[in-house]
């Protein structure tokens, strides 16, 4: 229908907005194949060179350009522009993290949480490669596919209002890649990984609002993931509780 | 602000939005799991009640027939009915999130979502009803 | 093991009181707090529920109902005071008054199941 339509993107220059960010408008074309990364790369190519943000595929599957979209967390990779006609649609960077500058987010604090969590094969003794491959069955891999479709576009973040109230909180997807590894069959891990989840601004400060589960991309399902592990560590609890010596 | 930027080109000054007190009312899924929350009142509301309920049966026939009266004044009534819609939306909030929470094998195949879900709607009409049954002179 | 926390076992009786009481509670409601006081069906006869109250299994299930919804509506409108009023420096007074609370009608809930005639 209408083949243009307003962007209304955040700015932020540290230099100049000290109160906070402000709002320029641009407006772009609209064909129905374009995406609101497209209007943005529109934007930076034709109208205003000075816009700053992040991406890189531009396929979905990199996880670099989660922004905020009419107040949705969105992979602007994956929005098309057209369902938003006539428009304006907002742009704003991704919630709940500090903002660099215009559309560009600070997200070392979900790097640093997700190295806390051990997100790699943990064994006790690796099988040497004279003994050849590990083996999974089709239904072994099940166990822990979907968590491991995670592409920490962090828009799970974006959307947890606990992660927003307390940026303490480890946050859905590194527990989902923390379940992605425990319930990996290859893996030995899981005791070391309970330590750092199990803490209160691990698992339990989730309280389930199920908010990352809905904005995922990837359909990853990270509050199923901690939900299960809620269970997975109570029981762990009271097993060393109960059973000091047989517990791990 | 006075005296320059007090940031460097390697740091630069981030801006970190405060959450709102009423950041709950900015999504409908917000307002929908706050409300989920805000049942816990009403469940320990109901606890008390049927305490008093108990308390009262325990003192004898006029002490119930008082409670009975008392039930159905209009704030007591009020009170209990907002109480009913509280726990009914708790009840089916939580059988609706069962199956996220609960992944049930059977052998190797994984039970669907809806079963889950089903057999814990099942649960709480047979429940319901046995307690109706009992409760209503079975 | 890193030192132990509560919140497991918090956790646990909180997902047993919101079963038990999700199950159970919204019936009684119905009946004891809308359907008999509204005169849509008529209240059991005393004898009939003291009959029912009285038996051990009532009294017994009774406390346990009491008990763990008491504990998951502490726990939930705990966490609601964090995020909803975001009052999380306020946590010891809010574990007390809210978990003490919950031992506290626990008791009275025994006290009271015990009394039945």
């Amino acid at each position: 229908m209408a083949d243009r339509i307003t962007l209304q993107v955040a700015r932020y220059r540290p230099e100049e907005n000290a109160e906070g960010p402000t709002f320029q408008e641009y407006e772009v074309p609209c064909p129905k194949d374009w995406v609101v990364l497209d209007g943005l790369n529109y934007v930076k190519d034709q109208l205003d060179g000075t816009l700053s943000y992040r991406w890189s595929c531009r396929m979905g599957i990199c996880g670099s350009c989660g922004m905020t979209v009419n107040g949705e967390p969105k992979l602007t990779c994956a929005t098309f522009l057209a369902d938003y006609a006539p428009g304006p649609v907002r742009v704003e960077p991704l919630r709940n993290f500090p903002v660099v500058r215009d559309l560009v987010s600070e997200i070392g604090d979900f790097m640093r949480k997700l190295a806390t969590v051990k997100p790699w094969i943990i064994r006790d003794t690796d099988k040497p490669l004279s003994e050849g491959e590990y083996r999974q069955t089709p239904a072994q891999l099940e166990n822990y596919k979907q968590f491991s479709m995670c592409i920490n576009c962090m828009l799970c973040y974006a959307a947890c209002p606990v992660y927003g109230l307390d940026p303490k909180f480890i946050g859905p997807a590194a527990i989902a890649l923390a379940q992605r590894y425990n319930l990996d069959s290859r893996d030995e891990g899981a005791g070391e990984r309970l330590e750092i989840l199990s803490q209160h601004e691990g698992i339990w400060g989730c309280t389930f609002v199920g908010e990352c589960t809905k904005v995922c991309p990837k359909n990853v399902d990270p509050a199923g993931a901690i939900q299960r592990y809620k269970l997975h560590a109570a029981v762990e609890t009271m097993k060393t509780f109960f059973m000091p010596r047989g517990a791990r | 602000m006075s005296g320059g930027p007090a940031y460097s080109e390697y740091h630069p000054r981030w801006f970190r939005p405060r959450v709102s007190t009423y950041w709950w009312l900015s999504r409908r899924s917000y307002l929908a799991f706050i409300l989920r929350e805000l049942s816990s009142i009403f469940v320990v509301w109901f606890v008390v009640y049927m305490l008093l309920l108990v308390r009262a049966v325990s003192q004898g026939d006029a002490s119930y027939r008082q409670f009975l009266d008392w039930s159905a004044r209009a704030p007591v009534l009020v009170l209990n009915v907002v109480t009913l819609f509280f726990l009914v939306y708790h009840s089916i909030t939580w059988f609706n999130l069962a199956p996220q929470a609960m992944v049930v094998h059977v052998g190797p195949r994984r039970v669907p979502a809806l079963v889950i879900a089903g057999s814990n709607y099942l649960a709480w009409v047979l429940t319901s009803a046995i307690l109706a049954w009992l409760l209503l002179g079975g | 093991m890193a030192k132990q926390s509560i919140e497991p076992m918090l956790w646990m009786l909180f997902s047993a009181g919101g079963v038990l009481s999700a199950l159970v509670l919204p019936i009684l409601v119905f009946l004891f707090g809308v359907a008999f006081p509204l005169g849509w069906l008529s209240p059991p006869g005393h004898e009939h529920l003291l009959t029912l109250l009285r038996h051990p299994i009532a009294r017994v299930a009774g406390l346990f109902l009491c008990m763990l919804s008491l504990v998951h509506g502490a726990h939930r409108f705990r966490y609601t005071l964090y995020d909803g009023l975001q009052i999380k420096h306020l946590n010891e007074v809010i574990n007390v008054v809210g978990y003490g609370g919950a031992i506290a009608g626990s008791v009275l809930a025994a006290y009271v199941l015990w009394q039945i005639p």
